[in-house]
């Protein structure tokens, strides 16, 4: 099996959200980025052990600058095989989609793998855009896989419940919660990964459909109203008449 | 046209489908569009659609499209949003939204959005609101395309009833044959499915136990609640996954999260704080959950929570 993973790094979740260049861009000085965490815990994980398992190959791609060399030496040490890093910004889900497909249009993946979604920008775009420019079916929200030959079985959340699926490769998957378990990396696979290939590639052109005005920050929280453990009526009330939510 | 695509997952049209008409029927007057609604597969209650102000209702009832396939999906509503001349595409951003929108975008070269939870602040420049990183912030989009396509969020806004003279249209045709095959569905039985809850009453480890849930579930009955749980108990098997909310289970935007004996670490927070009303009980004082809160009880929820559950009871009795 010849499998991609497509990875993304964001900001970790504790970072603080702040802007820069008039609220347009993430201020992203001092903040440690981490691997998106749907792409490395069920994403990676998965696809390594299928490999572990039936052998083959796991190509980690991301895109990003230099500094995301960082957390793709991390995903080689858990256990990829090599690495591709598309050397831009990844401007928006249009741009990312069309940097993926493009590297693995040349590449024939059995299995492209991501995570369900973002924990930035939380648009599971991305998976869908490259499984239509690849021309290959895609599953979205996986928590159970299993490939037996050319074939595979797929569970997925469904709204109110799940579904099994039944697709052949190649195919595009997103990974959600139980599809496998989060890795550390030990330390000889921290040494081997130094040696893994890591190509770096010029990215393709992608015009924007979209265009960002600004973030803003949501508005402060109102203080929290306490109430008595012996007036609990006087929460229901507040529920009903001043949140209206009840 | 506006067209909004039918989330009719388990034969039944969504309440987020009659959530995304009453937005499209708000942009639609702006623009003075018609707003479609189409529909493929079954859906028992086809006639509800007409409750929400769609001018024109169009159904596929074809048992093949009663499951979703990404490929067979994006083929038919691309080529049917084309033929209409369809300039705003309303997905719910559910799991079927999430599936296909991404494949229409590129398939109509259009501008996506998902996870929009406003209508635009000027429908000139058609521009929208999506909470990013985890609801720390929002992005503000404008789609800079002739045909735009959105996901809408649950419970965004509340679905408006405004009846309209309804045209419904059967539509037949070729189905081409699927890739992926469903082969079996599991659907959990009883409540409403956490990512549509409107009131979720959720609880950890102060509860001590599984064996202590019952309180918990009295209270959810009460209100009419779903249930959900944090991640630590969700991974000691005390409830099943599927109810773990935070940042690695679902994400949920209720309009009531109560939360019973959770700390509120900054993981669990990121799956809950788009709740419109957030009530935390906890006996610890210094729970970093009470900063996140609207209302807060400083209190054994053993003792607390039996008495907020029969207070619910009077007031329902009291509005019945």
């Amino acid at each position: 099996m010849k499998l991609l993973v497509c990875i993304s790094q964001t900001p970790d979740t504790t970072a603080k959200i702040s802007f820069k260049e008039e609220s347009t861009r993430y201020d992203e000085s001092g903040i440690q980025f981490i691997i998106n965490p749907y792409d490395e815990w069920y994403a990676l994980v998965k696809a390594i052990e299928i490999v572990e398992k039936q052998g083959g190959s796991v190509t980690i791609l991301t895109v990003g600058g230099p500094d995301t060399e960082t957390n793709i030496r991390k995903a080689l040490a858990i256990g990829a095989d090599d690495a591709v890093r598309v050397n831009a910004h990844p401007e928006d889900s249009l741009f990312v989609a069309k940097q993926i497909a493009h590297y693995a249009k040349d590449n024939e993946f059995d299995i492209v793998f991501f995570g369900k979604e973002t924990i930035d920008h939380n648009g599971s775009i991305v998976p869908s855009m490259v499984a239509e420019l690849l021309e290959i079916p895609f599953i979205s929200h996986a928590n159970h896989l299993e490939i037996e030959g050319t074939q595979a079985k797929v569970s997925r959340e469904i709204s109110g419940g799940t579904e099994t699926i039944q697709v052949s490769i190649p195919f595009a998957i997103s990974a959600a919660k139980g599809m496998a378990e989060q890795r550390i990396p030990n330390m000889r696979g921290i040494m081997m990964a130094r040696k893994k290939p890591l190509e770096v590639v010029e990215p393709t052109a992608s015009h924007a459909l979209v265009k960002l005005e600004r973030f803003d920050l949501p508005a402060p929280k109102g203080k929290v109203k306490m109430i008595e453990p012996d007036n609990i009526d006087e929460l229901v009330r507040l529920l009903h008449e001043e949140a209206k939510v009840i | 046209m506006i067209l909004v695509i039918a989330e009719n997952t388990g034969k039944k049209i969504k309440k987020s489908t009659f959530e995304a008409l009453t937005y499209g029927k708000k942009v639609a007057l702006e623009y003075s569009s018609p707003l479609g609604v189409l529909v493929l597969g079954s859906a028992e209650n086809i006639d509800d659609a007409k409750l929400y102000g769609a001018d024109n209702i169009y159904h596929w009832e074809d048992s093949r499209l009663d499951t979703l396939d990404s490929q067979v999906h994006t083929k038919i509503i691309s080529e049917f949003a084309k033929e209409k001349g369809v300039s705003l595409l309303i997905l719910s951003h559910s799991s079927m939204g999430k599936t296909i929108a991404g494949r229409l975008a590129i398939r109509l070269d259009a501008g996506l959005i998902s996870g929009v939870n406003s209508l635009p602040e000027n429908f000139q420049h058609f521009t929208v609101k999506k909470p990013v990183y985890s609801g720390k912030a929002i992005a503000n989009y404008t789609l800079l395309t002739p045909i735009k396509i959105i996901t809408l969020s649950s419970n965004a806004l509340q679905p408006e009833i405004l009846p309209a003279e309804s045209i419904v249209e059967k539509l037949t045709g070729d189905i081409p044959s699927a890739l992926t095959k469903v082969i079996e569905t599991k659907t959990q039985s009883g409540s409403i499915p956490l990512p549509e809850a409107e009131l979720v009453v959720s609880g950890g480890r102060g509860l001590k136990g599984p064996e202590n849930w019952g309180i918990l579930e009295d209270l959810a009955n009460a209100l009419g609640a779903t249930t959900a749980c944090s991640r630590p108990v969700a991974d000691a098997d005390w409830r099943p996954h599927h109810e773990h909310v935070g940042q690695t289970g679902v994400a949920i935007r209720p309009n009531l999260y109560i939360s019973l004996g959770i700390s509120g670490a900054i993981q669990h927070l990121a799956g809950v704080n788009n709740s419109k009303c957030i009530v935390v009980i906890n006996k610890d004082p210094e729970a970093p959950f009470f900063k996140a809160a609207d209302y807060g009880i400083c209190a054994d929820l053993f003792e607390v929570v039996p008495k907020l559950t029969e207070a619910v009871k009077k007031l329902k009795a009291e509005n019945a």
